[in-house]
């Protein structure tokens, strides 16, 4: 875990992949779930932000 | 002289253009070669994104192509991420997703390992399972209309020999809470032998040696499907779902033509209603405003999917 944080606060490519990713799946359940209306509302800007994020830290240097 | 196929090219370049390339550099010939393919991706794929992009911040309608066009900031992606329609859309699409890769990716793993035992007649087998995915998604989605008829359909015939129920009492394409199922199922019939060719794949490439190997280690054949065949086949499998995942997000034909639709919206994909609203509708502004929804979730997954395949294919 403490490497995860490290890995952020060191900005490299592996634990921010890991966060866009977290985003990504978190918006698209969002769209699709059946149980809230405002969480579909909210849905695309969460995608939105996870895949901006995703190509911009793919560009973030390998941790170890 | 030599009669290589590169020196009958140089003998067919007429002099005049033979003495301009050969003052160029090889980075400005690889530009040239190069050029055209970057000014169609250009053309075709970039510009349109762009100009939907644009087209989704107006109020545009493609049918009144004179009237004056304003910019409307977010409220299209508000008007479209408020509607309680299109979220049962979406829904529907869920479902309609989840349920095709679930079915095919089982099935169709399932008979690519039966397939790949050595049997007599394996040939004919596989021929015979790829034949649905051969058919175009229209005759498919035309003759499953008719399996599906209550009183004629071989289908509730079928369920009605298994089950003992009255044929007649369900209609798969007629039912709310069956129609999910039906479109469900004629995908299933027709993609999975797609998912079975890659399967089979992935499993005739794996090596005897390893399976010889872990013989040898005294490995159970239960070990050697979980410790061998399931992660080699893995990098395949993902492919499969892959390429299936994004044609079943913008499924629009075996649908409509088995559907439409309906009963009311309930097989109602997002491509279905895209389609409706940019082209029945002419809300051009809107549905752009909605392809580029769509646009982000798929292009958000296939990113995270694809660096999956990548992590899968380097262990």
């Amino acid at each position: 875990m403490s490497k995860f944080f490290n890995e952020l606060f060191r900005l490299r490519r592996g634990a921010w992949e890991m966060v866009a990713s977290i985003l990504i799946a978190l918006g698209v359940f969002m769209l699709m779930q059946p149980f809230a209306l405002w969480a579909f509302s909210s849905a695309f800007f969460v995608t939105l932000t996870g895949t901006v994020m995703f190509i911009i830290v793919s560009h973030f240097p390998e941790g170890e | 002289m030599s009669g290589t196929t590169i020196d009958h090219v140089a003998r067919a370049t007429p002099p005049k253009v033979a003495r301009r390339i050969k003052g160029l550099s090889d980075r400005a010939i690889a530009w040239i070669f190069v050029a055209p393919t970057i000014f169609l991706l250009l053309a075709i794929n970039i510009f349109p994104l762009l100009w939907t992009i644009y087209l989704s911040f107006t109020n545009y309608r493609a049918n009144r192509p004179n009237a004056e066009v304003s910019w409307i900031g977010t409220r299209n992606y508000e008007r479209i991420l408020g509607d309680a329609d299109i979220w049962l859309t979406m829904q529907a699409t869920a479902h309609f997703l989840f349920w095709t890769l679930v079915l095919q990716v089982l099935i169709g793993f399932t008979l690519a390992w039966l397939i790949n035992q050595k049997f007599k007649g394996n040939d004919l087998w596989t021929t015979i399972i790829v034949l649905p995915m051969m058919l175009s998604p229209a005759v498919v989605g035309n003759f499953w209309t008719f399996l599906y008829q209550p009183q004629i359909g071989l289908f509730n015939y079928v369920v009605a020999f298994l089950t003992g129920a009255d044929p007649t009492s369900f209609s798969m394409i007629g039912d709310v809470s069956l129609a999910p199922w039906a479109i469900v199922i004629v995908d299933t019939w027709m993609w999975t032998p797609f998912v079975m060719l890659i399967c089979l794949a992935g499993l005739r490439s794996i090596p005897d040696s390893i399976y010889e190997a872990a013989e040898c280690d005294r490995a159970s054949k239960w070990r050697q499907f979980w410790t061998i065949t399931v992660p080699m086949v893995l990098p395949f499998l993902m492919l499969a779902v892959l390429f299936r995942g994004i044609e079943n997000f913008k499924m629009f034909d075996l649908v409509v033509q088995l559907t439409g639709g309906g009963p009311g919206n309930t097989t109602t994909l997002t491509s279905i209603d895209l389609k409706r609203e940019a082209f029945e509708k002419w809300r051009t502004g809107y549905s752009s405003a909605y392809a580029i929804i769509l646009f982000v979730t798929v292009f958000g997954l296939a990113s995270i999917y694809v660096k999956a395949l990548n992590k899968v294919k380097e262990r």
